[in-house]
């Protein structure tokens, strides 16, 4: 069996969900993985991978600060070790930093944010979307290393009762690139990209200070993150991180709110492969109502808060 | 410093995709194009950079000679050249193929520091950037939201999912441009007037063969009609018992 590498991150103490995806997917495309997991908690993350099907995990020890180049040679050299054929890494800002470096390094081109896998006569096809999702595309690869980030919220997570060899292995030195510090979010807020449930809101919210409402209802949900259309980032009324759209983030969650969004093709393109998307907006024309599983046409100040209240009612039962 | 900002032309974000003959590319029929949205940050940056510093910016692109219209917009904005790698389908290029085609021109350049897009809006490969630095050996940093250059090295910051992170590098650099990082400028009437005759250089370049290879392309199925579930709060427990036992998402 062919192995993959897979480039893990992890949070608390166990790999995160955009990384046990994307391991699930390596499995399911019938490939054995080994991880690859670095910086601080790695060790004790690592033994924890059986959980999603990995049996074999690297660990990079002895780096003080985080360097792209530097794992991403070492990852290089565990692929070159392994005599791999192929490396994923989940399509996280982190992924996306450190991916595109592994495949250079190994002369392979990169597929990124693939949506789908499989295998066809022992070679693997990934489907990518072009244009933020308006065409879909099938590929198929002649680089020596199959080299591939893979969407968050697109492929499951194994479930396995495997146990994990852990292995450590020096971390390299001499990074060019070194990440000093991270500030983290004031609170431990999802972002859009990683979140099972997002609630957007655009320039029907009418100001920055009406965002509470969007605040509240995915508050409501639990594991929501909130995201927001173009038109507000630019009005400073929301942060960049938020802008959800072709040119902001793409994103397919379970569940997709659009609150006072009118749904240019812009913003569609971002959000379109959400499995339900529900729209509230009071012109009954709006665009968003043809993507929309369900729709609301009112007035979101009158709408939201009830929802929210219902939503919270629900969750209880 | 010699600073370049690589550029790529794509179809403007309103282009609706319709699969061509082959099925196996993009119908361009009727597209207009633009400059990569996060191109023209990237180009911003080289020119605050440029008057910080001092030094020169050369626009580098690859691509038709159609681009030399985004070109000659970022010379009237004050770049100093403009170069195209010719190539009638830059689209049709894998990263890899794309960033050793760069990787050659920025290396004849001499560049200190290059700035590209976060991702080119056309095929999203968000690869380009950190490719070219890797074939270069130079530094980089991805998805940058603040930079400050001084002397032979710089500090960034990047926003990931989990908060900004602050990074240190070394010159020569490689960064990609995230949106927040500037406000690109406009032309001045002056600056259109100064550069309309202005030469930009066309040159061939040893082109690798692709890997990825491209057997379909689609259109994703259109999403099943909805209904409006009625007006106003009212609406909310038709919402609710739909999302509930309907779409099971909640
Ligand atoms: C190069 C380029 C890239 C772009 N990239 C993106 C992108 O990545 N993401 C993105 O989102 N956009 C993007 N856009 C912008 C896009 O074209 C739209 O302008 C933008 O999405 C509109 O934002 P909006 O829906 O919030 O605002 P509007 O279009 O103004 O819509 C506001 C909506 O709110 C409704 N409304 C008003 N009041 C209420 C109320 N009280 N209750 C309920 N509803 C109400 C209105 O009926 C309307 O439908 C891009 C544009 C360009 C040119
Ligand atoms: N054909 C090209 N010509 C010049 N620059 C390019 C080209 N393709 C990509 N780039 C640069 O690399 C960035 C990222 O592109 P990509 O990896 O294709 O998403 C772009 O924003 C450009 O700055």
């Amino acid at each position: 069996m062919s192995q993959t590498i897979v480039f893990v991150e992890h949070h608390n103490g166990t790999a995160r969900a955009a990384s046990a995806q994307c391991i699930g997917a390596a499995l399911s495309a019938g490939h054995g993985v080994i991880a690859v997991i670095s910086g601080s908690g790695a060790e004790q993350a690592a033994a924890t991978l059986g959980k999603v099907g990995v049996t074999k995990a690297i660990v990079l020890t002895g780096a003080p600060n985080h360097s792209p180049d530097a794992i991403a040679r070492d990852i290089a050299k565990v692929v070159a070790d392994n005599d791999a054929k192929a490396f994923f890494a989940a399509a996280t800002s982190t992924g996306k930093d450190i991916a595109p470096r592994v495949a250079a390094l190994l002369d392979s081109t990169l597929f990124s944010d693939v949506t789908g896998l499989s295998t066809e006569g022992g070679s693997l096809t990934v489907v990518r979307p072009w244009l933020a999702g308006k065409a879909i595309a099938t590929l198929s690869s002649s680089a020596p290393v199959f080299c591939a980030t893979t969407r968050l919220n697109v492929f499951a997570a194994q479930s396995a009762d495997k146990s994990c060899e852990v292995v450590k292995m020096a971390a390299g030195s001499g990074g060019k690139a070194v990440v000093t510090s991270v500030a983290a979010k004031a609170t431990e807020k999802l972002d859009v990209k990683e979140a099972p449930v997002v609630v957007s809101g655009g320039r029907g919210m009418k100001g920055p200070e009406h965002f509470h409402l969007i605040e509240e209802l995915a508050a409501a949900f639990g594991s929501a993150a909130t995201g927001a259309s173009r038109a507000v980032v630019d009005a400073g009324w929301r942060p960049h991180g938020e802008q959800v759209g072709q040119t902001g983030k793409t994103v397919s969650p379970g569940l997709y709110i659009a609150v006072g969004i009118s749904g240019a093709i812009q913003h569609l393109a971002g959000m379109r492969t959400a499995k339900v998307i529900v729209a509230i907006n009071k012109d009954a024309n709006a665009p968003i109502f043809k993507v929309a599983d369900y729709g609301i046409v009112g007035d979101a100040f009158e709408i939201v808060p009830a929802l929210t209240a219902a939503v919270k009612a629900a969750k209880k039962h | 410093m010699k600073i370049v900002a690589c550029i790529k032309r794509v179809p403007t974000t309103e282009a609706q995709a319709k699969v061509a003959g082959d099925g196996k590319s993009l119908d361009t029929a009727g597209w207009q194009y633009m400059a990569s949205f996060y191109d023209e940050i990237a180009v911003e940056e080289a020119l605050k950079t440029k008057e910080k510093l001092g030094g020169d910016v050369t626009i580098v692109t690859l691509g038709p000679s159609e681009a030399s219209k985004e070109v000659r917009e970022f010379l009237a904005r004050g770049a100093d050249n403009g170069v195209i790698l010719k190539d009638a389908d830059p689209a049709a290029r894998d990263p890899r193929s794309t960033a050793k085609a760069l990787a050659a021109k920025v290396k004849a350049i001499g560049a200190d520091l290059v700035f590209v897009g976060r991702v080119a809006t056309d095929r999203d490969n968000a690869a380009v950037g950190a490719m070219l630095a890797t074939y270069l050996d130079y530094a980089c940093v991805t998805e940058v939201i603040a930079l400050d250059i001084s002397g032979s090295s710089g500090v960034a910051k990047r926003e990931t999912e989990h908060g900004v992170e602050t990074v240190e590098f070394t010159l020569p650099a490689v960064v990609t441009c995230n949106k927040g990082l500037n406000e690109p400028r406009r032309a001045s009437l002056k600056g259109i007037m100064a550069v309309k005759t202005k030469p930009i250089a066309e040159e061939a370049f040893e082109s690798t063969a692709n890997q990825a290879l491209v057997t379909k392309v689609e259109l994703p199925a259109a999403r099943k009609a909805g209904r409006i579930l009625g007006e106003g709060a009212a609406a909310v427990p038709a919402l609710i018992e739909a999302l509930r036992n309907e779409a099971r998402v909640l």
